[in-house]
């Protein structure tokens, strides 16, 4: 069975619209509602709206499983590796080494109400971006491994 | 990285290096050589780890650590009016007791895995979660902060509940896996909701910051509750002990030896929650009390369950409830005689000993069991007791290594077994004769509980469907050596053991006063 043209085109012309905006929930993290997780998330119901319009035995790419499996845990491994890279530079594990250096994400927050300047906070967006993968990666998995025995016939890969 | 900065940040990197060996697990993990290295390595390195911490806590005191600080003992920052914000670890000499008990059985169970689960597939999945596991439960006894005990708990249920779901078994080990996962969730929402009451009252979530605003108000005896009703569930006394037969009995047995530790790491979170967050000032006759009945529940009811079982891991599962009670019964007569000085020098103290040794203990000859016990099913294939006979024609280490564990678990001389049951009858003698005399029957029951499964296992002819059986693979004899020779080593010479482990690890849970002014001194 396979959807309708109208479907798969509208699918298709989404996808990046969907993908631009979970960015900017995920990048944006530390100053407005929203961060990693949720930015993640919407990221993922881009992957699944194209694995609904088509198969997943069309989709090619970063949209297969074995990429899936690298984003959820290279996420993982940035987030942690951030976390450890404060131990190098003389820190405490998870301490925000990247914070009012001036160097990226290093600019110092204004005093009082400001519009916020997304080159600020350190390490948080760094880590919001690591979950935002992560996040992306992990629920994108979950759902083509349950369609995947729907559509292939219980086939496991 | 230099040795002064491994010291420095040994407890972020006790579970800093489980937890980066399981994210690199799907990817580095595909082939054999690589996920073996991999997990025996980050496996060793934690334990190793773990040893040096616990060396260090026991050598010179309470050990501090605040995440994300400008330094490791920065406990309380200038800027906070007062409270501990940040998440810490405070490492007194329990927690050092309990991270080397996941050291040992951790190390020993991944040398067993390296072979016992090799015929499975999808083992980067499996080692993933392992290692998450082992660091949700070095987080659960290490944290000095209720709401990140919370999430370490959820770390080690999860893990542990995918685990359990490994080898599907036809939805059976589904079905238990769903039940742990369903009841563990459960449980961690009522932590939840206290740990929501306390933040509510005293706009604090650190253990040591809430313990000395701790007014012990209407709220505070609800949040006391709901803390006791979950933790008491995640350890498995009895009358919330329903998921442990299944869980236990239906996970892989590296995965069963530990979730026993998991266990014992939500018991520990249970007395670190009546004695430190509580103290003396809960009403500790009742408590202590509650906590004695909750223990010779486990503890008897655990053992007449596990006489007519035929399945070797759920009798096994049994008595691990069983055994849970002598932990609880320890250490409830320790808190019953909480606030009254005399009693709790005379023999207060000796009971929560142990107790405390006896969570050791269990860890080891139980872990040892569960392992066997997967030895069984890896040779023979089934693990109903009644299609099984004559295996230790075949398996003589198996056995001998069966042998050790089932004597120390039925408490006889000169196996661990015996030494803390021995400092639990003595103790709670003086407290109240009917409990030890029961206690003293539950052993009895337990020993002729195993001398059925030794029987039944080992003894008779040859069978001629196990007649090419062969003994186990070396990494697997050699995970359950190591906890074999610690069993006898610790029968053998239990008084230095007591003396430089139990005793001071004891004295850490009691003392209350050096709890919180080891996170409030640290500013």
């Amino acid at each position: 069975m396979q959807l309708s043209r109208i479907v798969r085109t509208a699918a298709d012309i989404l996808y990046p619209f969907i993908l631009i905006f979970g960015l900017y929930i995920v990048i944006h993290g530390h100053l407005t509602p929203g961060g990693g997780f949720q930015g993640g998330a919407v990221i993922a119901t881009g992957s699944v709206l194209l694995l609904v319009a088509f198969r997943y035995s069309e989709l090619t790419g970063d949209l297969r499983k074995g990429w899936m499996k690298i984003f959820e845990s290279g996420g993982l491994l940035l987030f942690i590796g951030t976390a450890l890279a404060a131990l190098l530079v003389g820190g405490v594990f998870f301490f925000n080494w990247l914070a009012n250096t001036g160097s990226l994400f290093g600019i110092p927050v204004a005093f009082g109400p400001n519009p916020g300047e997304i080159y600020t906070a350190g390490v948080i967006p760094v880590m919001n971006l690591a979950v935002g993968i992560e996040v992306w990666g992990g629920l994108s998995l979950i759902v083509m491994y349950m369609m995947g025995d729907l559509e292939e016939g219980g086939e496991r890969s | 990285m230099s040795w002064e900065l491994l010291r420095l940040h040994a407890p972020a990197l006790l579970i800093a290096v489980p937890l980066v060996a399981s994210f690199a697990m799907p990817i580095l993990g595909r082939t054999k050589l690589s996920r073996g290295i991999i997990a025996l390595g980050a496996m060793a390195l934690t334990s190793c780890i773990a040893i040096f911490l616990s060396y260090t806590v026991y050598t010179s005191g309470v050990l501090l650590y605040v995440f994300g600080a400008e330094s490791p003992a920065l406990s309380i920052p200038p800027d906070s009016g007062g409270i501990p914000i940040r998440i810490i670890f405070t490492i007194d000499a329990l927690s050092a007791f309990m991270t080397l008990i996941v050291a040992i059985v951790g190390f020993s169970v991944f040398l067993y895995s390296m072979s016992s689960d090799q015929r499975h597939t999808g083992l980067e999945g499996y080692y993933t979660l392992f290692l998450m596991m082992i660091a949700g439960i070095l987080g659960m006894v290490n944290t000095g902060d209720l709401f990140n005990f919370f999430v370490f708990l959820e770390i080690s249920s999860l893990a542990g509940a995918g685990l359990v779901a490994f080898r599907i078994e036809k939805g059976k080990a589904v079905e238990g896996a769903l039940k742990f996962a369903v009841l563990s969730t459960m449980g961690a929402l009522l932590l939840l909701f206290a740990v929501g009451i306390f933040y509510w009252q005293y706009d604090a979530l650190n253990i040591a910051a809430i313990a000395s605003r701790m007014q012990f108000s209407l709220l505070d005896q609800i949040a006391l509750v709901m803390l006791v009703a979950a933790l008491a569930m995640k350890c498995g006394s009895v009358p919330l002990h329903f998921w442990t037969p299944d869980a236990y009995s239906m996970a892989p047995s590296s995965v069963t030896a530990m979730l026993v530790v998991s266990s014992q790491a939500s018991l520990y979170g249970l007395f670190r929650v009546i004695f430190t967050l509580y103290g003396i000032k809960l009403d500790w006759v009742t408590v202590g009390w509650i906590v004695i009945a909750l223990g010779m529940l486990s503890m008897f009811v655990g053992v007449t369950m596990a006489i007519p079982q035929k399945d070797v891991k759920r009798l096994m599962a049994y008595h691990a409830i069983s055994q849970t009670g002598y932990m609880l019964l320890g250490v409830g007569v320790g808190i019953a005689v909480l606030g009254d000085p005399a009693s709790l020098q005379s023999y207060g103290m000796a009971a929560i000993d142990g107790g405390l040794f006896h969570i050791f203990n269990h860890a080891m000859y139980k872990g040892l069991l569960f392992l066997t016990a997967g030895a069984i099913i890896y040779v023979t294939g089934t693990r109903d007791m009644n299609a099984m006979g004559g295996l230790g024609h075949r398996m003589k280490y198996t056995m001998i290594f069966f042998m050790i564990g089932a004597l120390a678990i039925a408490g006889i001389p000169p196996f661990n077994g015996f030494a803390s049951k021995l400092v639990i009858y003595e103790s709670v003698y003086r407290f109240s004769p009917v409990l030890a005399i029961i206690a003293m029957l539950v052993s009895i029951l337990t020993l002729a509980s195993f001398v059925k499964v030794f029987h039944s296992v080992f003894m008779g002819p040859e069978l001629p469907e196990y007649d090419t059986g062969r003994e186990v693979p070396l990494p697997m004899l050699l995970g359950m050596g190591l906890l074999a020779g610690i069993v006898i080593v610790i029968g053998i010479f239990p008084a230095p053991f007591i003396d430089h482990l139990v005793a001071p690890a004891a004295q850490a849970l009691v003392n209350q006063a050096g709890y919180i002014s080891a996170v409030a001194g640290g500013g």
